[in-house]
């Protein structure tokens, strides 16, 4: 089977983190489990407080002082200087560790707005020579050589000129470019990318999505994009995770998720996207708003919103159940002895349809 | 002049027409803003106009121009038979500030964190003295609230205990309450969830319809737009480059920068979506000047802002 | 998991599709700006402390003269300079009375007097003179604190609502003002005006409202321009409704904070002034001309100087640490959830 064959970069068992507020403590991360293989891109989808980027956050030691992580392990895999494999559990290391060895090296982060990630007082050749030069033994020409290189790469024309050039002389797509340039400076294993697209327009997204598709397609670089936009996802995941309150409710392949969901919310989450080729279909929503993690959450976090709720869902909180070795949702619908329930026929409808498209 | 005359020559005219609109912002002495570029495009009753655009394409300084939160530079603006882009009389100001309501961005900084829900809903029949007593003042708000889909127990709630969608919610409730003529919605989705998105806007769809208000629905999310509008216009730098019902725009675009917006909006179909390719579109270097085009009708109801050159060029192509 | 054992039962299988009434949510319902700011605030123990220590301050500078044998002003030429005696202490051998080996007291004919913070050069009871001090100095500082918010908030809401030509003349003033040195200012007042606490307020206030003006002025920039003012606007409020309940409201925080800043500066620049001499008349005493007195025999008696000055720094310390932690609750940044 391929999955063995692949190596794991990254394995998160059993995650739970949860803040202390005035009202009291918030479980935000509530139990996740997530395995990334070396060249994927996985997305991990789910509205606002669904815990996908404190996921993420957590993986590279950001931490706001209120938080504190339960339970779990994130175990990273990568080469150290001496080119030997090492696997280590990156919530087990000290910042000062993870800053030395991990952030920049190894896992490097873009982050939604360019603005706030880029310094305004430095060019932009500084900036990236100073991530450049992070590797120990790079002289001065070759790390300007390097930065030229990576701004040729990240798709900015005339990179000798733009070199010198501040953050703020720079349009907001270049300005992405130049920091997604800036976390590549020192041939990271994994990227992640907290909505990496959501503050620039449709036309420049699209660009940048390429951009950063090419770059993996070039350096095989392991990919996590955060996200809450399905075309997104659709563009450019291999694997899908969807979150819901802090917990995995659906992961499976790109294709699994889109033709073959299995967990009501990504029915609903799919369904809430106006179709393109039915503009008259009525858009469906999911009624109500996430839940308040401040209160315990008995059954399935789920379960209130949820068109489809079993009896047990109020009461038992439901594990992960297997489709295929790949697919798998937590969803009582798919225990043995659930009432069987298709997926709502306009998402039917709509699959085929697209199905019908790819064909065509 | 008795209603019933009166209602048939409302019904004849538009709602509102703007008349090569330009909103110009002086920086400094040598450097001017031009947001708005000689826009003209006409709202009738009922309808749902789509203003789509990228950030700085002038497409919320269109709307809060006609909604004079600015003063124009130039052009002209009737709403209900008046004109309001100059200065306003006492009587204009009423109708602008009754007939015509706005729904903000972002529904945090849209509600006053201090006044609880009811107050801010009954912030309009406060001001212009609608009602009678304390008690139909709370029974406005309480059938406001439950049209946007809230419950009475929210009018004494300050916004913060409210999740964002229902924070929108009481956003539409103050527009409302005043029985607008035309709604002014301002990237009102745009912060909002995508499940929350769809939920606000099948409720202005619905309000439209229940009220035969319209709506002026300014977004950047090209299939939302789709899914609401009527009539469609494509604002670029300042300049509305294309203008027509939402089938011309969506299926007979003509202008590059049209097909380049729409070519871009990701569809959420992996097989498919994968390696499509992008149509790009950079005014600049195709050499397209706005201010030389010309609106020319491709039809009835379909726009385009192009020179004779570039209409034959680009019709050709589509 | 054991996954042969997972199998619903009939009931458990049951579709109970989506229970309305859960979702209508008190998600968020409990939350209360006051509350989660009385939690920071309290949570924050420098906080706590300061508050209890400027409880207990004002509740001395109330009671204390009120119920004190000596009044401040009782001078008695054979009962100098006595040092400090404090029944129950008195008998571990600290604060006895005694200077050198010898009770003072004996010695001075008022064996049965005791006089906690002992008595200065004029006989009189220092721990009286300490607390009216005190009562002065609060007085004083809340009254020019209370002229600079009248003051700076007016002048600040008028030049950041109206904007344009107003503000531009309203800036210009301010800054004639804070270019000519605020001590020639206050020099000149207390000068040609009666020496009293009025004076001293005013000369205290002169200068004083400039920063809270500047403050109010940049929230008001700020939330002039947020969407629920602009809001407001276009429902057609009056400017006179959108000051009082948007702006005013939202502004309060700030205001406050600012106060807890400005109390400590006016007690300063009081006691600074008493120092220099101009301070309230005798034989009213305030902190300052306490620490003024003291200090002119500080080398022979130093409680005489020390303990008000301890009171001024307690206060002043305090007030400090309460604006502080009040600046954390208030702030909005802090309150991300």
């Amino acid at each position: 089977m391929t999955t063995q064959e692949r190596e794991t970069i990254l394995r998160i068992s059993d995650l739970s983190i949860s803040f202390n507020t005035f009202a009291g403590r918030v479980n935000a991360i509530r139990g996740v489990d997530l395995t990334l293989h070396r060249g994927e891109t996985l997305a991990i989808v789910g509205e606002s407080g669904s815990g996908k980027s404190v996921t993420v956050k957590s993986i590279l030691g950001i931490r706001s002082s209120n938080e504190r992580v339960d339970h779990g392990s994130i175990e990273f895999s990568y080469r150290d200087e001496s080119g030997q494999p090492v696997t280590r559990d990156l919530l087990k290391m000290s910042d000062k560790q993870l800053q030395r060895q991990i952030r920049g090296k190894h896992i490097a982060l873009v982050f939604q707005d360019p603005m706030t990630s880029l310094n305004p007082t430095m060019t932009i050749g500084a900036q990236i020579m100073e991530g450049v030069r992070r590797k120990k033994g790079v002289s001065r020409q070759a790390a300007r050589a390097r930065s030229l290189e990576l701004l040729e790469l990240v798709g900015i024309p005339d990179a000798a000129a733009r070199y010198g050039h501040y953050p703020h002389q720079l349009s907001g797509g270049m300005r992405q470019r130049v920091v997604i340039a800036i976390a590549l400076a020192c041939d990271p294993d994994l990227l992640i990318c907290d909505e990496p697209t959501t503050a620039l327009d449709v036309t420049v997204q699209a660009k940048i999505l390429d951009l950063i598709k090419d770059i993996q397609r070039k350096t095989g670089l392991t990919v996590i994009y955060i996200t809450h936009d399905l075309g997104v996802v659709a563009r450019v995941a291999d694997t899908v995770a969807v979150m819901y309150a802090g917990k995995l409710v659906e992961r499976g392949t790109v294709q699994d998720i889109f033709y073959r969901p299995a967990h009501p919310y990504t029915w609903g989450l799919l369904l809430s996207v106006p179709d393109m080729d039915d503009p008259q279909a009525k858009l469906y929503t999911i009624p109500g708003s996430p839940p308040n993690l401040l209160k315990p959450v008995t059954g399935d976090a789920f379960a209130p919103r949820n068109e489809y709720a079993l009896a047990i869902d109020s009461q038992r909180e439901p594990p992960m159940f297997q489709i295929t070795p790949e697919h798998a949702a937590a969803t009582w619908l798919l225990c043995p002895g659930a009432p069987d329930v298709p997926m709502p026929a306009a998402l039917q409808r709509r699959i085929e349809h697209m199905l019908k498209e790819v064909q065509a | 002049m008795n209603a019933q005359t009166e209602r048939a020559e409302r019904a004849g005219q538009p709602l509102l027409e703007v008349e090569g609109l330009r909103q110009h912002f002086r920086m400094s002495r040598h450097y001017t803003v031009k947001a708005v570029d000689d826009v003209s495009f006409t709202i009738h009753r009922g309808e749902i106009f789509g203003l789509v655009g990228e950030s700085g394409s002038g497409k919320s300084t269109t709307g809060r121009s006609i909604i004079r939160l600015y003063t124009p530079t130039a052009g002209r603006i009737r709403f209900c038979g008046q004109d309001v882009s100059g200065r306003l009389t006492a009587q204009q100001t009423l109708l602008l500030r009754t007939r015509m309501q706005m729904i903000f961005q972002d529904p945090i900084a849209s509600l006053n964190p201090r006044e609880k829900v009811i107050d801010i809903i009954a912030e309009g029949i406060d001001i212009h003295h609608m009602y009678e007593s304390r008690a139909q003042r709370r029974d406005m708000v309480l059938a406001m609230l439950r049209k946007v889909g809230l419950a009475p127990e929210h009018a004494d709630r300050y916004p913060h205990q409210l999740s964002g969608g229902q924070r929108q919610r009481v956003g539409i409730a103050r527009a409302l309450i005043m029985k607008p003529d035309l709604i002014i919605a301002d990237e009102a989705i745009s912060a909002l969830d995508v499940s929350i998105q769809a939920q606000v806007v099948n409720l202005l769809k619905q309000i439209q319809q229940e009220t035969g208000c319209a709506i002026l629905f300014i977004a950047h999310d090209l299939s939302m737009v789709r899914y609401i509008s009527d009539t469609i216009g494509v604002l670029h730098l300042g300049h509305l480059v294309e203008l027509g019902t939402t089938q011309d725009v969506f299926e007979h675009a003509v202008h590059p920068y049209t097909r380049a917006l729409l070519s871009a909006i990701p569809r959420p179909n992996p097989l498919l979506e994968r390696d499509r390719p992008i149509e790009s579109y950079d005014c600049r270097a195709a050499g397209v000047d706005y201010t030389k085009g010309t609106l020319h009708h491709l039809s009835d109801t379909h726009l385009l802002l192009a020179t004779d050159e570039e209409r034959d060029r680009w019709t050709r192509g589509a | 998991m054991d996954k042969q054992e997972l199998r619903l039962t009939p009931e458990e299988a049951r579709l109970t599709g989506l229970s309305r009434e859960e979702y209508t949510d008190s998600n968020f319902a409990g939350h209360s700006y006051l509350h989660e700011i009385l939690i920071t605030l309290f949570s924050n123990r420098a906080t706590a402390i300061s508050l209890a220590c400027i409880a207990v301050i004002v509740l001395m500078a109330i009671f204390a003269p009120i119920l004190s044998p000596y009044s401040y002003r009782e001078v008695h030429s054979e009962a100098t300079n006595l040092p400090m005696r404090i029944p129950g202490l008195e008998k571990l051998g600290i604060f006895d009375g005694t200077r050198a080996g010898v009770d003072q007291y004996e010695r001075h004919g008022v064996p049965d007097e005791y006089h906690y913070f002992g008595t200065d050069n004029l006989g009189r009871d220092i721990w009286t003179r300490v607390w009216t001090g005190t009562r002065i100095s609060l007085l004083i500082a809340l009254l020019a604190v209370a002229l600079d918010v009248l003051i700076g908030v007016t002048y600040g809401m008028i030049a950041g609502f109206f904007g344009g030509r107003a503000d531009l003349i309203m800036q210009r003033v301010i800054e004639v003002l804070t270019g000519i040195p605020n001590l020639i200012i206050m020099m000149l007042l207390l000068l040609v005006m009666e020496p009293g606490i009025p004076t001293i307020c005013l000369a205290l206030a002169i200068t004083g409202w400039v920063n809270m003006s500047r403050i109010v002025r940049a929230q008001v920039l700020r939330i002039k321009g947020s969407e629920y003012v602009l809001a407001s606007r276009t429902l057609g409020s009056p400017a006179m409704r959108i000051i009082l309940r948007k702006i005013l409201p939202n502004t309060m925080g700030q205001i406050i904070i600012t106060f807890m800043f400005s109390v400590p500066n006016a007690i300063f620049f009081e006691a600074f002034l008493a120092f220099i001499g101009l301070g309230v008349p005798i034989p009213m005493a305030s902190l300052g001309t306490l620490i003024n007195d003291g200090y002119k025999s500080a080398m022979l008696y130093p409680y005489q100087v020390l303990l008000p000055a301890a009171v001024l720094s307690v206060l002043m310390l305090s007030f400090n640490l309460l604006g502080d932690g009040l600046r954390d609750a208030i702030d909005p940044q802090m309150r991300s959830m």
